[in-house]
């Protein structure tokens, strides 16, 4: 017995971290049966994250300027108007590069504003130089705040803002030609005729 | 003949049999009854059997056009050519859970035929585990995804298919991905027998490791394959989203790699082996939740699968049982394995241990990246997302390292080893890193791309050194290297072979840094100039094809005045799905790809003006060759006589030499 004793506790201490895979393995499955539950009664959606911020107000923030626009804040979309797109994108993600013919097209019939996200200035800048500049103005969320204030899930993003700072429309996905016709064009004219 | 109430009915014997097949043989195994074992071989192949004329059933009511059958009314249409009629099967939820059973009945019945040398209770408890996995999976198929399941009256046509999935890469994708995730079904079992015995040793090590290594490689390909899918199809030159139906796949991947190296250290060592069992349990795990957890619509993609939650919950208690039952055993039997000796830090084993750490890190950085979103949302009510910075700032200072111990790892010779003669051995390939970082300094900009660069030929290099050395190349005759390298186990080339695989996909990846890539709006007849090619765009023309409607762009690509290649990059619009799919031109010489895509028309239609988006890819086709490389290196590996488990054993029994004598 006596031989035994030293081990006790170092046979316990392993009894508890073999235990630990389990313990992480139980906390995941409950998140998910969390998850899935909500999926079902409509309190959680992963694919919908934004439906809450629909016909909201914008989110508090500032955005420092991101060469070569000037930065913007909440009260310069709640002095709008008339509807604007605030589109956010990033030097990394090549959807976004995709997605830049399209706003150029765009940009002469709707005005757009854009948020360089989880982006270095620098990159951002040579992006636009060689993609183009769309952006009436620019703002840099350096370490993605703001991205977060806004609910994005990723880049590119882009918001409608309406007459007064509020969210109209959202897409999650790179705008398309298509979409525009659609989708975009017929809000427009709702939104403009009150 | 082969009518889908035969499937369903076949389907349904195979769950019966799966049933029978995880309990009878435990029981067996339990008693030592050996007539109750022996029950397990039949019970495998038969379920197997099966599960053939299930999915046989399926494919015949696909290319026979028989509409009654929901799942063929919705995913195919008569129009659809033959070859994607019968890959289409698995293109959609119902299939393809049948065709993942169909891959774990095989694998059951693979144990069965090869596994004749395992210690009957062994066997017998592998085969038990991939049973009753098995059965949970036929019977989620039966019960919540029934893939024959009739519709009355039948539609004259089906709804066709997906337009992205018409594509010969993608069909063939799915069963090969599908292959390394279910392939490591039998080291789970392996894992989960050795627990119930409470005994893992050198031969267990040795019998579980041809199987890790075979999944491997399907996996590796089955990656490979999806990444460069995505490169020529979704036409946005990136070949690797961090998307997490990607991380998914590369999740298993990680533990698995660390598993067929921790499995080296049980067969030599009698070392980790705990940390083996418990990495078997998870890259089995990792397989089926990232499968499932895609397919439950919980983790957001660009893949979309159709999302049911009541389909969620069941799979979530499948995995509960599995994963939580297995761990649970884990917790319960691990406790008491014998631990494995201590051993030096530098040494072979150490190095393997420094391989699975680096490993397991990255992939707990994943799966943090991956989890984290859906977690905050849960928890904070707070949506973020968690993209390529974050897994480009984890995982590269965690992988340098990695790349970096693998050029001398294999060269440590076991127990005790002196760092020092081994980095001598590798002069040349020290000198020759320092030229390529040099070149790399010159040519390339950016740390991390010099860094990759020089760790490439770092692998590569110390991989042959590690082959030339063991032959004496050079340092005694010809023939004498010839001589030794014959002699030498066809497991050392596969491991030399599959770490030169890695240097080339790490090469690629550094060379892709430096893409250069273009985009313009252009009329017809402009000349652009990238990466010192003159593109022009020819003409684009209206071209009808047989279920869309194609515009076609000409563009030439010449270098100095001499025709490279001529591309066609289109669009089509399907009529019936309302989709537009880009068809990406890829002109390739090996050594870099040229890449054209054509966007939308703009301007008006008597001064039409086009997008075009033009790539210049260093080295890309290099980051797949590199996978399929790894993969030889592990065939080759896996035809070594040590793995083969059903090798005939050639020495003779002693009663038998006695007799002789």
């Amino acid at each position: 017995m006596s031989t035994q004793d030293p081990n006790k506790p170092c046979l316990t201490r392993r009894r508890v971290m073999m235990g630990v895979p389990l313990a992480g393995a139980a906390v995941l499955g409950v998140g998910f049966w969390k998850m899935l539950s909500g999926m079902q009664q409509g309190s959680f959606n992963p694919h919908d994250i934004n439906a809450p911020v629909l016909n909201r107000p914008v989110p508090d923030f500032t955005l420092p300027d991101q060469t070569p626009g000037q930065g913007f804040a909440t009260q310069d979309l709640k002095a709008l108007t008339k509807p604007i797109l605030v589109n956010f994108f990033a030097s990394w993600c090549i959807p976004c590069l995709a997605e830049m013919p399209t706003l150029m097209a765009l940009k002469d019939d709707l005005e757009l504003w854009g948020i360089a996200y989880k982006d270095r200035p620098e990159n951002a800048a040579k992006f636009l130089q060689h993609s183009g500049n769309p952006f009436t103005r620019l703002g840099s969320d350096r370490d993605g705040r703001v991205g977060i204030e806004w609910g994005i899930s990723g880049v590119p993003e882009t918001f409608l803002i309406g007459p007064g700072g509020i969210i109209r429309w959202h897409s999650a996905t790179p705008l398309e030609v298509e979409t525009i016709r659609q989708t975009l064009i017929p809000l427009l004219a709702k939104l403009k005729t009150p | 003949m082969l009518s889908p109430e035969l499937g369903h009915y076949a389907l349904a014997l195979a769950c019966i049999l799966a049933a029978a097949q995880g309990i009878l043989p435990l029981i067996g195994a339990h008693r030592r009854d050996r007539r109750v074992m022996m029950l397990a071989p039949g019970l495998a192949l038969g379920q197997c059997f099966a599960l053939a004329v299930s999915f046989a059933c399926l494919i015949y009511a696909a290319v026979t056009d028989d509409f009654s059958v929901q799942n063929v009314a919705a995913n195919s249409a008569v129009s659809k050519p033959l070859l994607y009629k019968i890959t289409g099967v698995w293109g959609n939820h119902e299939g393809s859970v049948l065709l993942w059973a169909l891959i774990l009945g095989i694998c059951g019945a693979a144990v069965a035929a090869f596994g004749r040398n395992l210690p009957t209770a062994l066997r017998a408890r592998v085969i038990a585990v991939l049973g009753g996995v098995a059965a949970g999976f036929e019977l989620f198929c039966l019960t919540t995804s029934d893939p024959f399941a009739r519709v009355w009256p039948a539609p004259m046509d089906g709804q066709g298919m997906n337009p992205l999935l018409q594509d010969p890469g993608l069909a063939f994708h799915p069963p090969i991905l599908y292959t390394g995730y279910v392939g490591f079904a039998v080291p789970f079992a392996f894992a989960i027998a050795a627990l119930i015995e409470g005994r893992v040793d050198a031969a267990w090590g040795r019998w579980v490791r041809p199987w890790a290594v075979a999944a491997w490689c399907f996996l590796t390909c089955g990656i490979a394959l999806g990444s460069w899918w995505s490169y020529y199809v979704l036409g946005w030159g990136g070949y690797w989203f961090w998307d997490p139906v990607e991380n998914a796949s590369l999740i298993p991947w990680l533990t698995g790699t660390a598993l067929i190296h921790s499995a080296i250290v049980v067969e030599k060592r009698e070392g980790l082996k705990i940390w083996t069992v418990l990495l078997a349990i998870a890259t089995f795990s990792f397989s089926l939740s990232g499968t499932f957890l895609v397919r439950s619509g919980i983790l957001n993609s660009v893949h979309a699968f159709a999302n049911d939650p009541a389909r969620g919950i069941f799979i979530l208690g499948l995995l509960a049982v599995v994963i939580g039952g297995s761990l649970a055993l884990f917790a319960y039997r691990a406790p008491s394995l014998t631990a494995g000796g201590l051993f030096a830090p530098i040494s072979r084993e150490g190095a393997l241990v420094l391989n699975n750490i680096l490993l397991c890190s990255i992939c707990a950085v994943v799966v943090t990246g991956t989890m984290y979103p859906p977690f905050m949302s849960l928890l904070f009510d707070r949506t973020i997302s968690v993209g390529k910075p974050f897994f480009d700032a984890t995982t590269i200072p965690l992988a340098l390292p990695l790349f970096v111990f693998m050029g001398f790892g294999p060269m440590l010779p076991w127990k005790r080893a002196q760092l020092w003669p081994v980095l001598q051995r590798l002069w040349l390939a020290a000198i020759l890193t320092a030229i390529a970082f040099g070149v790399a300094a010159y040519g390339v900009s950016g740390l991390l791309p010099v860094l990759s660069c020089g760790v490439a030929v770092w692998i590569i290099i110390a991989s042959v050194t590690d082959i030339t050395e063991r032959v004496k190349l050079f340092r005694m005759p010809l023939a004498g290297s010839w001589q030794r390298a014959r002699m030498l186990p066809r497991s050392i080339f596969g491991t030399a072979i599959a770490h030169a695989g890695v240097g080339i996909t790490v090469l690629g990846l550094a060379a892709m840094s430096q893409a250069q890539h273009k985009i313009v709006e252009v009329p017809v007849g402009t000349t652009e100039h990238l990466a010192g090619y003159d593109w022009t765009l020819q003409k684009v023309e209206q071209a009808p094809g047989p279920n869309y409607t194609a515009m076609v762009a000409t563009i030439e690509v010449r270098h100095n005045g001499a025709l490279v290649t001529v591309m066609h990059p289109s669009k089509r619009s399907f009529n019936s799905q309302n989709q537009t799919t880009t068809e990406v031109s890829i002109h390739t010489n090996l050594l870099s790809d040229l890449y054209g895509v054509l966007g939308d028309k703009h301007g008006t239609d008597a001064a039409p003006t086009y997008v075009l988006r033009l790539h210049y890819n260093p080295l890309a086709p290099w980051m797949w060759l590199g996978a399929l490389v790894m993969a030889i290196g592990g065939v080759l590996s896996l035809s070594d006589r040590r793995m083969r488990v059903g090798a005939p054993r050639r020495a003779k029994p002693i009663s038998e030499i006695g007799g002789a004598a």
